[in-house]
């Protein structure tokens, strides 16, 4: 699995309210939500965001209210993946549940200018910097994150169990 | 093996002797809690999962608070995926309009969380009830829905880092204080991940209320909760009123902390948080020039009686300035009555504030006080992120209930002491 696209920056401390503002909270639905990612935090960004594309922000990421729709209006617009220092612990666990890709690597984060051209290979767990050419190891995911991820998410997991599954 | 206080519910609920910071564990959740915000995403999953029924319908506790009484259509629309789904799974407690509160006012003071639980809830400040002792976190909607069905959920066994806070803090202050100043020192990523346990004589004279508020605010430490070992304090606010058996939990003398801070909060005067960080914190008297367009009382972090009483105090005979639209909003149904049995609501209503149904409304930049371009408000709320009480360049100012009505009178950050000459 990998993604390929431009570098998006941010600061330190990005919060949800800036990933997607509380007064388009009246939805759920990824779409719209997308049309409003990042809005008070970068203008730009939802109308200039492609596919793959990826988010490299500060420490912090994440921080704030426990709102999933931010990590799920940023897979809508496309972002292919976040990578940020550290993240703050609830978007942590929002993004693997929904299935947005998110890497810890805090020399990645130093080596990424905005504009970037950025490859992730999540499965080698490194972040290639094409525009550059330098490459940085992610801190790779751990083992019962990856239990999750191979069941297809946290309600697939949930799913198996109760079907009997194996899982405990 | 000693533990923290932490360590101890967190293994009660693993069902295991004792548990490690790092350890990931899985554990029964006492109460799973959600809203009119992250409860329809949570209901969807949880439909996907195919469970049917909710592991336990006393126990699944959703209270439609942050856009309600619905402020449009598509909150409208939200909000009924809430009631639908209540209604349909026959959930015990069923709060709307008339008997809702905001939720971490509500769910403490109807004795639906206590020393010793364990919660997970679809709100970051879910940690408020480590005010009364419990291990409470906020999660995201995936999670909420998979604990709906297994009322269980998995959690890495985070380390504790102490804050003790010696001496007595000066008049006009309170919880909000002391976690304001702890944030200005730690930083908004300063317990990242971990738990943040707060005692000393400064804490162990505060209100259930006052704590309530000081583990309320954990989370924008990033902490993953915080906690006030119970007391005595804590028996008398929950005697009579917890529904369930109670655990009296408090850390082993040799328990094990990351890191330790000491704090000599002799005197502290109130603190205010500037834009846009809560981590921006200043003592209120080197603050005293910023003009203000509006005041907000209220929300899960200062919208209890202890807060209303402490905003009438400053008010009582006093107008709100002409140039400032002053909000009051009772944090349950509850409170709002205390408010009018004990005369504040009409302190309120005579100075020219304006008196809300209970609602998160505002400090989520959500409905009713929603700042323009330029605006500036101060607080009792937790958050002063870039637009989050409305237009991207309004600003906001977080502070106690004294702070904001004081405030709310001079027209500018003002100290209570300025307002009321005979404090203390």
């Amino acid at each position: 699995m990998q993604t390929e696209g431009r570098a998006w920056r941010f600061a330190d401390n990005l919060d949800t309210d800036g990933i997607i503002p509380a007064r388009y909270l009246n939805t759920s639905d990824p779409q719209e939500l997308a049309a409003h990612c990042m809005e008070d935090a970068d203008p730009g960004f939802a109308s200039g965001v492609a596919p793959g594309d990826v988010v490299v922000a500060g420490a912090n990421c994440g921080c704030g209210s426990s709102r999933e729709h931010a990590p799920i209006a940023l897979k809508a617009a496309g972002v292919g993946a976040v990578i940020a220092p550290t993240f703050a612990r609830i978007f942590f666990r929002n993004a693997f549940n929904i299935g947005l890709p998110i890497l810890e690597c805090p020399e990645a984060v130093a080596g990424i200018e905005a504009g970037d051209r950025v490859r992730v290979d999540f499965d080698r767990g490194t972040i290639q910097n094409l525009t550059t050419g330098r490459e940085y190891a992610a801190r790779p995911i751990p083992p019962f994150m990856r239990k999750i991820i191979e069941c297809g998410g946290l309600i697939n997991y949930v799913r198996e169990r109760l079907e009997g599954g194996s899982i405990t | 093996m000693p533990m923290t206080v932490t360590e101890k519910i967190l293994a009660r609920h693993a069902g295991k002797e004792e548990v490690r910071p790092g350890e990931l564990v899985n554990v029964v959740c006492d109460v799973v809690l959600g809203n009119d915000i992250t409860a329809p995403l949570a209901i969807a999953e949880f439909e996907r999962t195919g469970a049917g029924r909710v592991f336990d319908k006393s126990r699944v506790l959703l209270v439609p608070d942050h856009f309600v009484p619905n402020k449009d259509i598509k909150s409208a629309e939200q909000a009924k995926i809430l009631r639908d789904f209540a209604r349909r799974q026959e959930l015990t407690y069923r709060w709307d309009v008339g008997t809702m509160g905001v939720e971490h006012c509500l769910l403490p003071e109807q004795g639906l969380v206590g020393p010793g639980d364990l919660v997970i809830g679809a709100d970051s400040h879910t940690c408020t009830y480590g005010g009364l002792g419990a291990f409470a976190t906020g999660v995201g909607s995936t999670d909420l829905a998979a604990a709906m069905a297994l009322g269980e959920t998995w959690l890495k066994v985070p380390e504790s880092v102490k804050f003790i806070y010696h001496g007595a803090i000066g008049p006009w202050t309170g919880g909000k204080d002391l976690i304001l100043h702890t944030i200005g020192v730690i930083g908004v990523d300063g317990a990242l991940y971990q738990a943040m346990e707060f005692t000393g004589e400064a804490v162990c004279g505060l209100s259930v209320e006052g704590r309530l508020t000081m583990a309320n605010m954990a989370v924008e430490a990033g902490a993953k909760n915080g906690i006030v070992a119970p007391d005595e304090t804590t028996r008398r606010w929950v005697e009579g009123r917890h529904q369930r058996p109670v655990a009296f939990l408090a850390s082993d003398p040799d328990a094990v902390y990351a890191r330790v801070y000491e704090f000599d909060v002799s005197g502290l005067e109130p603190q205010v948080a500037f834009p846009h960080l809560p981590s921006n914190v200043r003592p209120v008297s080197r603050a005293l020039d910023v003009r203000i367009d509006q005041a907000v009382i209220g929300s899960c972090t200062n919208g209890r009686i202890e807060d209303l009483r402490l905003a009438a105090r400053v008010l009582a005979g006093r107008k709100v300035h002409p140039d400032v639209r002053l909000i009051v909003i009772p944090g349950t149904p509850a409170v709002y009555r205390q408010a009018l049995d004990e005369g504040l609501t009409a302190v309120f209503l005579d100075a020219g504030a304006a008196v809300s149904t209970p609602t998160c409304g505002p400090c989520l930049g959500g409905y009713m006080g929603i700042l323009a371009k330029g605006e500036r408000s101060v607080a009792t709320t937790n958050r002063n992120f870039v637009g989050r009480m409305g237009h991207p360049e309004s600003e906001v100012y977080l502070a106690n209930p004294a702070v904001a009505a004081a405030s709310a009178v001079c027209g500018r950050l003002a100290d209570p002491r300025e307002v009321v000459k005979d404090a203390d």
